[in-house]
């Protein structure tokens, strides 16, 4: 495909959506509410009795809680969510996992599971194999176990549905675009499926490698072949991904299917081009709209 | 060089009047915030990385609060005569320690024990007040990133014609021409200055005038910064239907 080359005033643009009654939005240094009934929350400090807003967003009460969202906002985690991360460096007894976060989160010896599947105290001979198990650059799918007091977060995989991921494509987005839903793990019907990060880290991976796996989560299929149209479902998939977060959609499940379907009209490389990824996004917006307004 | 009369200066403006700002947040998809302004020709690109995990030596690290780390660069193509060395000159570096101080005054940085956030500022082209416009810049691209700040940091600069009337934001000519040059960045809501640098010189009886046309200029800056967070905010919010989850 021949490189093309155009004027950042050509930049396409998603039509304005119509918003009836916007939320208040309050940016820094602005006063949120006089006096000292609420407590402050996220996104706001108080200064001589008024409390007042830190980030630019809009503003949510729960119960006496102040609470000043911004849209796009570090990963902060939370107990029970669903991450990607990638192994940054091996320490004693445990790994440090980059998830997108203010810190490193951390990965114990002891909250995954053994290789050949047993359950056993950890020896000093577990420790010095370390480097078997998970090496510097793998991606690892696990769950917030904890979250200590300096906000970094303890992870686990010890379940059969964590572990290290094998052959696929990762994505980046911001974490505030992944939309809190029952479950992570989606299986797509054109036989590619997704994790979900909440953390923002997205993998794209063929669904027959999930299902041959047999356990324990570190066989690495790295000589199983994927098939030329499994590559070209997950390719789709990750640019349709890309397209709808360049223009602020939420991403779930259904709005990547509605994405991937309008996306079948055109070409894999033509959905790189702003024109074609306005017209995703917009299209997923408003069938996401609908879909709303009907619930 | 004195400005033209009757009342206009070079470029045509008035005495308290500011360059035309342009201003844009979330330009690129890979730092965590970013935006770009323009203030009459000096145009700005800011970039946010953070907080992370401090890379490199771990004892930098900071138990109570996060270290920020500014870097202040200018294009080889910024000024009118190829600069060779954008970025380690002397100057630059002395700009980013400033930099760092006025955005430290904002930050709060208690939040982020042992983190780092990386702030880095390139200028594409200069034509007066670089300073204010990376200042101005980096307030945005901190607001894009989410990062908690206490307030608008704005900066402004002023100068003295003809030994008596005040100017608000002066140009590279204005500058160079011979004036007095001083450079303030303050807090515009709760009035308190941060950082004040002056070159050249005029007498003590003025330096009161200079300086409140100077904090006016600060309150005019942020009201137009505050007003393109908002539409910022506005669009993107609508676009996801206000759905967006950030805890």
């Amino acid at each position: 495909m021949p490189p093309t080359i155009r004027l950042a005033s050509e930049r396409v643009e998603l039509r304005k959506v119509q918003d009836d009654n916007p939320p208040k939005i309050y940016t820094p240094g602005e006063v949120v509410h006089q006096g000292t009934d609420y407590l402050r929350g996220h996104g706001t400090y108080l200064d001589e009795d008024c409390v007042k807003s830190s980030v630019a967003g809009i503003c949510q009460k729960i119960n006496k809680w102040l609470i000043v969202r911004p849209i796009k906002k570090r990963y902060n985690g939370e107990v029970g969510d669903v991450v990607v991360g990638r192994i940054s460096d091996l320490q004693m007894k445990r790994w440090r996992v980059d998830t997108n976060a203010r810190l490193d989160s951390i990965l114990l010896l002891s909250s995954v599971n053994l290789p050949t599947g047993e359950l056993r105290r950890r020896s000093a001979e577990d420790e010095a194999t370390m480097r078997k198990y998970l090496q510097e650059g793998d991606l690892i799918c696990a769950e917030v176990q904890q979250v200590f007091n300096d906000h970094s977060l303890s992870l686990y995989t010890r379940s059969l549905k964590y572990g290290k991921l094998g052959q696929g494509t990762l994505v980046k987005v911001f974490p505030s675009l992944v939309k809190r839903q029952k479950t992570h793990f989606h299986d797509f019907p054109w036989g590619t499926s997704a994790i979900l990060g909440n953390n923002g880290y997205i993998f794209i991976y063929p669904t027959s490698q999930r299902s041959g796996k047999e356990g324990d989560g570190y066989k690495e299929d790295a000589e199983e072949t994927i098939t030329l149209e499994e590559r070209e479902n997950i390719a789709r998939v990750r640019n349709c991904i890309v397209a709808l977060a360049h223009y602020k959609q939420m991403l779930y499940d259904t709005s990547i299917a509605v994405a991937f379907e309008e996306s079948k009209k055109y070409e894999i490389t033509q959905l790189l081009t702003p024109e074609v990824m306005a017209k995703i996004a917009s299209v997923a917006q408003q069938s996401l709209l609908q879909h709303s307004r009907n619930h | 060089m004195s400005p033209l009369s009757p009342g206009l200066r070079l470029d045509g403006r008035r005495p308290n009047e500011l360059r035309k700002i342009r201003c844009k947040l979330g330009v690129f998809n890979q730092p965590d915030g970013s935006a770009y302004l323009e203030q009459g020709n000096t145009k700005v690109l800011a970039a946010v990385y953070g907080p992370h995990e401090i890379r490199g030596s771990r004892t930098k690290a900071l138990h109570d609060q996060a270290l920020i780390n500014c870097q202040y660069s200018m294009a080889t193509f910024s000024t009118g005569e190829r600069k060779r060395r954008p970025r380690g000159d002397r100057k630059s570096i002395e700009m980013s320690i400033h930099l760092r101080q006025a955005l430290q005054a904002v930050i709060k940085t208690e939040l982020y024990a042992r983190s780092q956030i990386d702030i880095f500022v390139e200028v594409l082209q200069a034509d007066g007040g670089n300073y204010c416009t990376c200042v101005n810049a980096a307030t945005l691209a901190l607001i894009d990133a989410g990062i908690p700040i206490t307030e608008y940091m704005v900066a402004c600069t002023a100068s003295l014609a003809n030994g008596e009337t005040p100017l608000v934001d002066i140009s590279h000519l204005e500058e160079t021409s011979g004036g007095p040059n001083l450079t303030v960045a303050a807090m515009p809501m709760s009035g308190q200055i941060v950082l004040l640098e002056m070159s050249q010189r005029f007498h003590l009886d003025h330096l009161d005038k200079v300086m409140k046309h100077a904090l006016r200029g600060c309150q005019e800056i942020k009201a137009v910064l505050d007003k393109a967070v908002r539409d910022h905010v506005a669009s993107a919010g609508a676009a996801c239907n206000w759905e967006f989850k950030t805890d």
